[in-house]
């Protein structure tokens, strides 16, 4: 009976543990990304060394499929499937590259996360400050995270100073489309031809 | 005040106009309304010009401001920040915000007299609450006006056309401090004064971004489509008083991204 109840006892701790190791908090997901992205740019590392290594981090933490689709926006609906995947593999590609170029201009940001904010099921809105320096005021940084999978969190914006990445990002891509009659390869153009300057 | 009243009416004016056939449609609706590129083709070109000033004449003149001392800019800043609260504190008035309009006439004062002409900022030492600028442009926004189509002004930059209608209540005598130098007929201030602090409104703004922007335009596959993105997302949050990076704003986007979700 009493290696009955160790063995269940041992059972409930191992499987409380292994979810509390799996499962992470929207917040400490933001300031460990951020964190190791923090540690890249303040090491004395060439600028093509720390995008490659940002591009890593980019890989593992952000939802690049989803921002991918949002971006494109209502001709996701109007694309064939292999255009889809064609685009996918582009926008990764561009998403990365822009990312990446974006973050290595700074030198060792830091980054506080202030709050959390659970939108509902699929979202949470984690609140950070970047710091201020001597060559710029503080900066609020917002992220929109998804947690549909709470056990991999994933980024979906970044909203600096209430102004959203990923709208921007939509707008700039309805814009190409608008100027080009719909044609998405001609999105698809300017998309590889970002990538590969 | 018969000037103010002109304001009013000149203002009124262009929200019932702006208005008219929209069956209340504009009133009751919370959703934001989008910003049409009528002019695409005219905009692109105003504002390849714009770029072209830029790089010549604005960007080095603000890396040049850029190296003055810490104490200079803060000062200049701050005598740019006061004036702005002569356009801030009527339309605090016409939004309806007495006691925000109350509170940055004695932001107002403090800074003019204690602080020297602006020069110093002695009202936020003094826990005045954090100073937000208002315009004409924003008052027609949360009067219910949709931001018309969008421009981009030779050498002022990104707008719209209600935002234009703004900045034209300024020189109709909607801007004390222009009413006192262009047409006060006074020995201190003149129209070139008033010119000269405005380009150093720019110059401080060019100064603020120097890098922001350059890394916008490097990492844009449309430069032109970003901007016009940011622009209207700023005064979208302006004209709804929200606090940047609030929850309001985030919300504002999420049938979007729910939709993401379903597929």
């Amino acid at each position: 009976m009493k290696r009955l109840f160790i063995f269940t006892l041992f059972v409930i701790i191992f499987f409380t543990n292994f979810n509390q190791a799996y499962s992470i908090s929207p917040d400490v997901f933001i300031q460990s990304t951020v964190n190791r992205a923090s540690q890249i740019l303040s090491r004395d590392l060439s600028k093509e060394e720390k995008i490659k290594q940002l591009k890593i981090i980019a890989k593992e933490t952000v939802d690049i499929r989803g921002v991918g689709f949002y971006s494109l926006g209502s001709a996701r609906k109007e694309i064939s499937n292999d255009q889809k995947n064609t685009y996918l593999d582009l926008f990764e590609n561009y998403f990365l590259k822009s990312f990446s170029s974006r973050l290595a201009e700074y030198t060792n940001p830091e980054i506080d996360v202030k709050n959390k904010q659970i939108l509902n099921n699929n979202y949470t809105i984690v609140n950070s400050i970047l710091i201020a320096t001597d060559d710029r005021p503080e900066v609020k940084i917002d992220w929109r995270v998804y947690t549909k999978n709470p056990d991999n969190p994933l980024i979906r914006d970044l909203i600096i100073e209430g102004l959203s990445l990923a709208r921007t990002q939509k707008e700039e891509f309805a814009s190409i489309l608008n100027s080009n009659d719909g044609d998405i390869n001609a999105l698809f153009k300017i998309l590889e031809k970002f990538s590969n300057n | 005040m018969i000037r103010f009243l002109k304001i009013i009416f000149l203002l009124i004016f262009i929200t019932s106009n702006a208005l008219a056939g929209s069956d209340g449609d504009l009133k009751l609706s919370n959703k934001s309304k989008s910003t049409k590129d009528c002019f695409e083709p005219l905009n692109r070109a105003t504002f390849a010009l714009n770029q072209g000033l830029d790089k010549a004449v604005l960007k080095p003149v603000a890396k040049g401001y850029r190296s003055l001392p810490a104490p200079i800019k803060r000062g200049t800043g701050n005598v740019l920040n006061n004036l702005s609260t002569l356009i801030t504190i009527p339309n605090n008035v016409l939004q309806g915000d007495i006691k925000l309009a109350a509170i940055n006439t004695g932001r107002l004062v403090v800074n003019t007299t204690i602080g020297i002409l602006g020069i110093f900022d002695p009202a936020s030492e003094m826990g005045f609450p954090k100073y937000v600028k208002e315009d004409y442009g924003q008052t027609l926004g949360a009067w219910g006006v949709g931001p018309g189509c969008y421009l981009v002004l030779p050498v002022l930059g990104p707008s719209s056309i209600r935002d234009t209608a703004g900045m034209f209540v300024n020189v109709m005598g909607g801007d004390p401090y222009y009413n006192i130098s262009v047409n006060g007929n006074n020995e201190y201030l003149d129209g070139k004064f008033f010119a000269a602090t405005k380009m150093l409104s720019g110059v401080e703004f060019r100064a603020n971004n120097i890098e922001s922007l350059d890394n916008l335009e490097t990492n844009s596959v449309d430069f032109y489509a970003s901007v016009k993105s940011l622009y209207t997302q700023d005064r979208e949050n302006k004209i709804k008083n929200i606090q940047r990076g609030s929850i309001e704003v985030i919300y504002n986007e999420d049938g979007d991204w729910e939709e993401i979700d379903t597929k």
